[in-house]
């Protein structure tokens, strides 16, 4: 069937303001980026950039050489692999332990669970249960307190839901105790789940802010995100050690440098997006609502 | 050998086997183990914790010790006029965002649902959806960059074509208008998912069918794909309603300057200046227990209507 005038008016209107919308998603980026690129005079000279006359990584070579920054890279990427890990074991062996209807308790373990999601006890009792137990200005303290995440391991559950407990029964026949059935049947079986969630976490521990905010004053151990706000928001402007690229800092204008190190943390969710794109369409749909 | 009292014999046997199934599945209790520990440690510990708010606590004394007040701290919060600017502030927020931020992921879904190039629909989510994955500090130094007084890329074009600076991040009357912006550029494209998932389910035959009768395009979209995201309007809707009183820490914290103290503070960050910053523990438990409470209140009220407009709700 033809499309008619008027539809394909509406059509090209509706493509036209979505490449709108896209751009605006987009602008805010391509600006970072091409001032991150800048060269500091040209940067100086001009009020904005919209279209780069020169090239340079100046900002880039200045941030490498700081010792803080790579400490913070470091303490991030440290998080988003170790914790993820970490989280990613404890939440899916606690989901299969209460997917699995045959347990006794399994109901009360579940209601357990729900309580945490629909009750939190505020910032103050977390705060002081952190401190009571020694862990400020450790990296437990973010760590430990996401490890079992209401939601995720919710979502695990339904996952494991679907896995029917007569394949776990057959491996009990041949002799396998759960734990094996567990490492050995169940978790390769997920792996795709597994990988969602993983995702998940991982940009999670990444975007750390609050509890690093809340339980980190230690400078070594700041997380990106933190130092990041020092630069961008509190309008530090050294991130620079008072021994290292103390110089060439004088030569760099701060305003490259922050569009860089906005890039910097923005590039290892760029690199895990197409990954995590696949997943979490699917991952949304068994959270929410079914309408 | 068999039990001879008969009266006996089946409180033993229940024992048996509730013992039976505890040992059989000790490997399971095994895996769960470490889970249960941390929600017991970082989930429960701290709920008990929230006895300190009927408490003048003293973290030299410690929990058992410090001498117990009763409501004190939640009359003290009642009748401080902080209590009214925070309850303002937070409402004021989430009804805008209610308003302004609601509807835009639907009007979204709507216009890609009408994409039929599948490249091109495919490119403008993926572009929209990303926003989501970034963190507050980012989206905060992205603000800052397009809208700060002395380097912001909006003030300099305006002077360059001759207008005066506007001080957009430090004027109270913008503050609330910067929240909402911010959370449309950053969850509008997300929003969308849910939506898209809904009109993905329509059977094809239904817009056939309305294309035969003529409906033009604007007209299915009326009758065909608007009903059939309805219901998970409404569900979405009732549960935004259940969390009308949180507005993220990290967002309002990031964005707060001196300036807009007045229109800025809600209760996430309040309890952060006051109880944190200035170590007034109880008092500021006593502020997020009745943030809480009336939170808990809310979800469990929105679950029931979501429940009954439908939905299966989320427990």
């Amino acid at each position: 069937m033809r499309e008619s005038l008027g539809e394909r008016i509406f059509a090209n209107i509706n493509v036209i303001l979505l490449t709108i919308i896209g751009l605006i998603s987009l602008f805010p980026f391509y600006y970072v980026l091409i001032n991150s690129f800048a060269d500091p005079i040209e940067a100086a000279s001009k009020s904005f950039i919209l279209f780069p006359e020169t090239f340079t990584l100046s900002a880039y070579e200045y941030i490498f050489s700081t010792k803080t920054f790579i400490r913070s890279l470091g303490v991030s990427a440290y998080l988003a692999i170790f914790g993820t890990a970490l989280s990613l074991m404890v939440s899916a062996a606690f989901a299969y332990m209460i997917s699995r209807k045959r347990l006794f308790g399994h109901k009360v373990l579940m209601i357990a669970l729900l309580i945490t999601i629909l009750f939190s006890p505020g910032i103050i009792p977390n705060y002081l249960v952190i401190r009571e137990l020694g862990l400020m200005d450790s990296l437990w303290s973010i760590i430990l307190p996401g490890l079992l995440s209401g939601w995720n391991a919710l979502l695990l559950k339904t996952f494991f839901d679907g896995i029917p407990e007569s394949l776990e029964e057959s491996a009990h026949i041949d002799g396998a105790n759960d734990l094996r059935i567990f490492f050995q049947i169940i978790l390769p079986l997920s792996l795709p789940a597994l990988a969602a969630f993983g995702l998940f976490f991982a940009v999670g521990y990444w975007n750390t802010f609050f509890n690093a905010l809340l339980y980190i004053s230690d400078p070594d151990k700041r997380p990106l995100q933190v130092l990041l706000q020092g630069m961008l928001v509190m309008s530090e402007t050294g991130i620079g050690d008072p021994t290292a690229g103390a110089e060439a800092g004088q030569q760099v204008p701060p305003q490259t440098i922050k569009m860089a190190a906005v890039i910097i943390a923005t590039v290892p969710i760029l690199i895990v997006y197409p990954f995590l794109q696949k997943h979490f369409a699917k991952g949304v749909m068994l959270g929410s609502v079914k309408g | 050998m068999k039990v001879a009292n008969f009266q006996a014999k089946k409180p033993i046997q229940r024992q048996n086997k509730v013992w039976n199934k505890l040992k059989r599945d000790r490997y399971l209790y095994l895996l769960g183990l470490p889970g249960l520990l941390c929600m017991i440690i970082f989930k429960y510990t701290p709920m008990w914790g929230v006895l300190i708010a009927f408490q003048d606590y003293s973290p030299f004394l410690g929990f058992l010790k410090s001498e117990w007040v009763g409501f004190e701290n939640f009359t003290l919060f009642f009748n401080n006029p902080d209590f009214f600017m925070l309850l303002r502030n937070t409402l004021a927020i989430n009804l805008l965002s209610l308003v302004f931020f609601f509807p835009v992921p639907i009007i979204l879904s709507l216009m890609l649902n009408e994409v039929r190039n599948e490249v091109f629909k495919r490119t403008i989510q993926s572009i929209v959806y990303l926003p989501h994955f970034l963190s507050w500090v980012i989206i905060a130094g992205l603000t800052f960059t397009m809208f700060s007084t002395g380097e912001g890329l909006v003030n300099n074009v305006l002077i360059s074509l001759g207008f005066d600076r506007i001080e957009w991040l430090t004027t109270p009357e913008y503050f609330w208008g910067f929240l909402t912006g911010q959370s449309i550029w950053k969850e509008a494209g997300w929003g969308t998912v849910i939506f898209l998932a809904a009109m993905a389910n329509v059977d094809p035959q239904l817009y056939e069918a309305a294309r035969i009768d003529g409906a033009n395009r604007i007209q299915q979209m009326w009758s065909i794909t608007i009903p059939a995201i309805q219901n998970v309007i409404i569900i979405l809707l009732i549960l935004k309603l259940g969390h009308i009183m949180d507005v993220g820490f990290e967002q309002v914290f990031l964005l707060q300057n001196s300036a807009v103290s007045s229109v800025s503070d809600v209760f996430d960050t309040y309890i952060y200046r006051v109880g944190v910053k200035q170590s007034q523990f109880s008092y500021t438990t006593a502020v997020g227990l009745f943030k809480s409470a009336i939170g808990l209140l809310l979800v469990i009220l929105s679950n029931k209507m979501v429940k009954k407009a439908g939905g299966s709700g989320f427990y």
